[in-house]
């Protein structure tokens, strides 16, 4: 139930940080990562996720498969 | 405020006075201005001309915004704003060589603490910076909090530097009231289009209020808010300059569209540059292979703009975190880790002192011009041609040839001296050039110039440029540029018309896509 941001494509721009409804996301080593325990991919926030809409780089925010996907509680 | 000079009732070929002459040249130098028609001035010529003295003190003393002043007056970025909200198709934001200078470009970030600490560190050292601007990397206006903490900071500390910043106004509307109750003076906005078709050929997407836009959508909301930005800042009084990046067969006929759009918004100054597009900086043109303008063209499309406003000829397209004078860049001397190991003693007292200096400095320069002014008064011919010049600063001719990073281009005609541009000639990130590559690179940037002024040059690359057609000279080596200039062209003239010479017109030059580099 998480976003990933792929660290080597990662500018580390912060905008991602700003946008995340979640505070889920932090700089860590040079790059920005995402916390997948805060993570909900925006649902119930917004309509997509607002890290992959806002950053400046393609397919750098993307779903993390190891994770189930997010719902939100009914 | 003074009386401006009137300038309608002069005629150039009924010139009678030097202070005529003056004023005539004044105008034709692109920031003078026919007092009725609503132009504004960037009073770039022989000082304040006829610029209201509330606009004349606010511009005096920035590189940015007064051709004149960034002889004298040096600038800095503070790279606080590494966010952006929108994504352009000249621009990636991966790609970063310390060597290299562009917009966008940075070597490290700065938290607004670490920004106002190298703000005070670079005042000290350098007492001719008097501006602090925010130009990203990415925009200061997706990042408000720390670019408003920046200027909370050094408003606080050093409360002689001008603030401004520089944006692509998605957000700008929103923030125009922070930015007035910081004194900030003078904002730059990049206007590119104002039709959304054009804008669709140029902005992939633009992120807002929580959502992606692409296509027309997005440039429709971009141009919307940029024009309403600019509105907004020069209804209270805040000088705008419009950059555009002028791209071939995207927008290069539409600016002139732009150009009369921004200035009817009452936009101060347009500054259009050339696209910068290597493929090694992996952007969506440098990728498709989109080229940038030629000299020829750029110039052709700043003169077509000029008679609806003042154009900003003398940009250097630099880093987001530029430091010194336009054309040279400090930055390498005032990295964080140097930064945090100096003592800063801010003395306000000894950085008004050089600065009356400066002043004196510049006095002098535009008396010497007034005075061989003069001598052009009684010529009458229709040559106009362009001359490269060496110089290190001051307004002087007093660079060696072959050191010269970029050469000054300035347009003779018997309205007197413009400066019209730069062209560069270092070699960016190419060690490997040898000197032959290098003089080859030079000619090509300065083909379309018809002599060459410099302090010195060697006796080989002299011969290759007579060669190529270019007059090397050096006769005038430490004199003031445009007294020297004038000085020539008269002289030219006169060999022409005794039938010594034969007036011929030059051909185009190119623009260096790679851009000036750091290191000095």
């Amino acid at each position: 139930m998480a976003l990933k941001i792929v660290a080597s494509q990662c500018t580390s721009c912060s905008a991602c940080e700003a946008e995340c409804p979640n505070v889920a996301i932090y700089e860590k080593g040079g790059t920005f990562v995402i916390d997948p325990k805060k993570c909900t991919e925006c649902i119930g926030h917004f309509d997509s996720p607002q890290c992959a809409a806002v950053c400046p780089v393609d397919d750098t925010c993307v779903i993390d498969h190891s994770y189930p996907r997010y719902q939100a509680a009914e | 405020m003074q009386a401006p000079a009137q300038h309608e009732g002069v005629n150039v070929g009924a010139i009678a006075t030097v202070d005529a002459v003056m004023q005539q040249v004044a105008e034709h130098k692109g920031c003078g201005t026919s007092g009725g028609s609503g132009k504004a001035s960037c009073g770039s010529a022989a000082g304040q001309g006829d610029l209201p003295t509330e606009i004349w003190d606010k511009v005096k003393n920035h590189p940015c915004y007064s051709e004149e002043a960034h002889h004298h007056y040096a600038r800095m970025h503070v790279a606080v704003a590494p966010a952006c909200n929108i994504q352009c198709n000249y621009c990636n934001r991966k790609y970063d060589c310390a060597n290299e200078s562009r917009p966008g470009v940075v070597s490290e970030k700065l938290s607004p603490e670490q920004a106002a600490k190298k703000v005070l560190a670079v005042a000290s050292t350098i007492p001719q910076m008097t501006v602090l601007g925010i130009a990203g990397p990415g925009d200061p206006l997706a990042n408000p909090e720390k670019t408003f903490k920046t200027f909370e900071l050094i408003a606080k500390t050093a409360p002689d530097i001008k603030l401004c910043l520089s944006t692509n106004g998605l957000a700008l509307p929103d923030h125009v009231d922070t930015i007035a109750g910081f004194n900030v003076d003078h904002v730059t906005i990049t206007i590119n289009m104002v039709d959304p078709e054009v804008g669709a050929k140029i902005y992939p997407w633009v992120f807002w209020k929580h959502k992606r836009y692409t296509g027309v959508e997005a440039a429709k909301l971009l141009t919307d808010r940029q024009l309403q930005g600019l509105e907004m800042l020069t209804e209270r009084g805040i000088l705008c300059k419009v950059n555009s990046v002028m791209i071939p067969g995207i927008n290069d006929k539409h600016l002139v569209e732009v150009n009369k759009a921004v200035k009817s918004r009452g936009a101060f100054l347009h500054n259009i540059m050339p696209l910068i597009s290597a493929a090694e900086h992996g952007t969506v043109f440098g990728l498709t292979g989109q080229r940038g303008p030629t000299a020829q063209e750029l110039k052709s499309l700043q003169d077509s703009c000029e008679g609806e406003m003042n154009m900003m000829r003398h940009c250097r397209q630099c880093r987001a975190d530029a430091v010194g004078l336009l054309g040279e860049d400090r930055s390498a001397e005032f990295t964080t880790d140097k930064i945090m190991a100096m003592e800063v003693n801010y003395d306000l007292d000894s950085r008004k002192a050089y600065q009356e200096k400066v002043e004196e400095e510049r006095v002098a320069k535009v008396a010497a011009k007034q005075e061989e002014l003069a001598t052009l008064a009684g010529a009458n011919s229709d040559i106009k041609l362009l001359t490269a010049v060496a110089t290190k600063g001051s307004g002087l001719i007093n660079e060696h040839f072959g050191h010269a990073k970029e050469f000054q281009v300035w347009e003779l005609s018997t309205a007197g001296a413009k400066f019209v541009g730069h062209r560069r000639v270092d070699l960016y990130c190419q060690g490997g050039y040898g000197e032959e590559d290098s003089l080859e690179t030079i000619i090509r940037a300065i083909n379309d110039c018809h002599a060459v002024f410099v302090a010195k040059i060697g006796g080989c690359p002299k011969s290759d440029l007579i060669k190529a057609g270019i007059e090397p000279v050096d006769q005038y080596a430490h004199e003031f540029i445009e007294k020297s200039a004038i000085s020539w062209f008269k002289n030219y003239l006169d060999k022409v018309n005794s039938g010594e010479i034969e007036h011929v017109q030059r051909g185009d030059a190119e623009i260096r896509q790679g851009a000036l580099t750091a290191a000095a």
